[in-house]
């Protein structure tokens, strides 16, 4: 027996009687649902959003939750440094350029400083012990950079434990720049001709100490983290791109080495002394956000290794200088660190102060109006911890930068976002984004 | 590049040094001679035997401080950086973007764009220079030879107003979409404001009592 209902009609079967529910007609729907133009959703994600890495925007064109388009604002943190620079001496850009990516300053006072001083043509004077210092403040400064790109990525794809190790390392790198340098982010210490003071007693021994915590700490890490089910679900296969992707768009660092290119400047075209450290270029052929991830956890390491190497020599050259010979360029004085931080030292102050009128003038000449850089341009390039950091200096011989260009390898990375995201879902740009490890200070400057 | 006269000091105040009626003029550089030194040669040769026009396209090829730097016609830069991308020998496969330059007294060609190359096949680095007058701001843009390049000329375009033409989307970058000027160009001000401190005033930077 067939009842007669619009919505559910019934038929008598031999299981018993069966509804069939239309309720409308619904193929010509379905059709029509094909016709229409798609629904684009356009969502703007960030300038403020916890796991956009700063003031990064984000606009993303969706298809329920797959994004078809991706496009990166930048620009909300640009602070005219390059130009403000124009307006201080050789010396004084070093404060500035640190500021820029502010979770590498040493990779940018470096890169800087390479740049005046290949100017200057006094590449081949800095003193051995001034160059195997900025070695070592480099390497701990990738691990600190590291620290907050594995720490907040991990964050940012919901493990709250990463982030807290990570962090916790972070702060025992920091320990040791604020012995240093008086200063835990932005230490203006490495300065043109060398840097602005010899490390202080008890230094080394302290820093191999850390050394040992953090090889024995970034265990913790390691356990959370690799081969975690849950974060190579997160991660595996996520940001993808492939070596012909990164060289078009001029990607650097660890995203490159994530495809397998074993690129390191520290390799290729070493300076500082690289070339007289062991250690291993770090690589993986997944060209994905787990990839980037197993770099940066195994870079550590190497970095540890790089230290330990520098604590070696440094105990060798104990007492040579770390600023070069010519009195035109070294800054006058000897800076220590104070109870209040990083001043000049007492013993420098008494002798301009109270015993040598020459003196005073050579300090007050040399630190009021700096020293002229020969006319002309170059480029010079350090592998930071997020690939080629390069700096390009135009000088037109005075005791100012005619120009300063850093080419930040946070603003070419972030380029990738497009193609790493672009096909992915919503919740992978995430990845994708904190694999890159942008730090806005450097994308805008 | 400028001409500088009187003391390389301080100005405005009275003339002590007995330096007062020297002039300098910045250090014009010339084209270099051949042989260039390091791998330059080779460089130069390559890219002379695979690019015909290449005395056509190079206004000047200078060496200063170990780097090379190719001085090129913007009508030939696109064909020129495509060889140098494509050539077996040469393989400049990734550019580090570009950087402008404002030289206020080189007349006629008052905008520079510098394009840092990385060959990491050969291990090598050059540098491609442009010169086009503040008049006429156009430079071919290279986004179809290296895409890396898109970020970078939106950016010198945004600080210094040269206009790369055939950029899929040559829009400001750093500024607001609104803003007036090109920030990084030597005729655009840096600002500031005087700063009472402790009594004293501390003039703005750009207003500071400045050496050359």
């Amino acid at each position: 027996m067939t009842t007669q209902d619009s919505y559910a009609s019934a038929t008598d079967t031999t299981e018993g009687r069966v509804y069939s529910v239309t309720g409308g007609d619904w193929d010509s729907l379905v059709t029509e649902i094909g016709q229409t133009k798609e629904e684009r959703v356009v969502v703007n994600m960030g300038p403020q959003h916890p796991s956009t890495h700063g003031v990064l925007r984000l606009v993303l064109e969706l298809e329920g939750e797959t994004i078809t388009e991706a496009r990166a604002g930048i620009g909300y943190l640009h602070t005219g440094i390059e130009k403000n620079t124009e307006y201080r001496t050789w010396t004084q850009g070093v404060t500035f350029v640190t500021r820029m990516d502010y979770l590498a300053p040493i990779f940018n006072e470096t890169a800087y400083c390479l740049g005046v001083e290949k100017l200057l043509g006094i590449t081949n004077d800095i003193p051995e012990r001034a160059s195997e210092i900025r070695v070592l403040m480099m390497e701990l400064n990738r691990i600190s950079s590291h620290m907050v790109a594995l720490g907040t990525g991990a964050l940012e794809l919901g493990a709250l434990s990463p982030m807290i190790f990570a962090f916790r390392e972070r702060e025992k790198v920091l320990d040791v720049f604020e012995m240093v340098s008086g200063l835990r982010m932005n230490m203006a210490y490495v300065r043109p001709g060398g840097v602005a003071q010899d490390l202080p007693k008890g230094a080394v021994a302290k820093i191999r100490e850390t050394v040992k915590e953090l090889r024995h700490n970034f265990k913790d890490n390691e356990k959370l983290l690799v081969g975690n089910t849950i974060w190579m679900m997160r991660t595996k296969g996520i940001g993808y791109l492939d070596l012909a992707g990164c060289t078009t768009l001029g990607i650097t660092g660890p995203v490159l080495r994530s495809a397998g290119m074993p690129w390191d400047l520290r390799k290729t075209d070493p300076y500082c002394g690289y070339e007289n450290y062991e250690f291993d270029v770090i690589t993986t052929d997944t060209c994905d956000v787990y990839g980037r991830f197993l770099i940066r956890m195994q870079e550590l390491e190497q970095s540890l290794r790089i230290i330990e190497q520098a604590c070696d020599k440094l105990d060798k050259s104990e007492g040579q200088p770390v600023m070069v010979a010519d009195k035109k360029i070294a800054w006058p004085s000897q800076l220590s660190v104070g109870s209040d931080g990083m001043g000049n030292s007492l013993e420098h102050i008494r002798e301009i102060m109270g015993t040598s009128m020459e003196s005073l003038i050579h300090h007050f000449k040399l630190v009021t109006e700096g020293f002229r850089v020969p006319a002309g341009q170059v480029y010079a390039a350090v592998e930071s911890p997020r690939g080629e950091t390069g700096v390009h200096l135009v000088s037109d011989g005075g005791t100012r930068p005619y120009r300063v260009h850093f080419r930040e390898p946070s603003f070419n990375n972030l380029q990738a976002t497009s193609a790493m995201a672009e096909g992915g879902m919503i919740a992978d740009v995430i990845g994708a984004v904190a694999s890159i490890d942008p730090v806005m200070g450097g994308v805008d400057r | 590049m400028s001409e500088n006269t009187g003391m390389f000091g301080a100005s405005g105040s009275g003339d002590t040094s007995g330096f007062g009626g020297l002039v300098r003029s910045a250090a014009n550089f010339g084209s270099s001679e051949r042989p260039y030194g390091s791998y330059f040669d080779e460089v130069a040769d390559e890219l002379e035997r695979a690019y015909p026009e290449f005395s056509d396209a190079i206004e000047k090829v200078i060496v200063d401080r170990g780097e090379l730097t190719l001085h090129v016609k913007r009508e030939r830069l696109f064909e020129t950086a495509k060889k140098l991308r494509d050539t077996q020998s040469l393989r400049f496969e990734v550019c580090l973007g570009v950087n402008g330059v404002h030289y206020p007294e080189d007349k006629n060609r008052e905008l520079h764009a510098v394009y840092p190359l990385l060959s990491m096949t050969h291990n090598r680095r050059i540098r491609l220079e442009v010169s086009v007058p503040d008049s006429d701001p156009h430079i071919p843009s290279l986004v179809e030879v290296w895409a890396g390049n898109n970020w970078h000329e939106r950016e010198t375009w945004d600080m210094f107003g040269i206009i790369f033409d055939g950029h899929p989307g040559l829009t400001r970058i750093l500024m607001p979409d609104d803003w007036p000027g090109h920030p990084q160009r030597k005729d655009y001000p840096l600002g500031g404001i005087p700063i009472e401190y402790k009594g004293a005033t501390v003039p703005a930077p750009s207003e500071r009592r400045s050496y050359r």
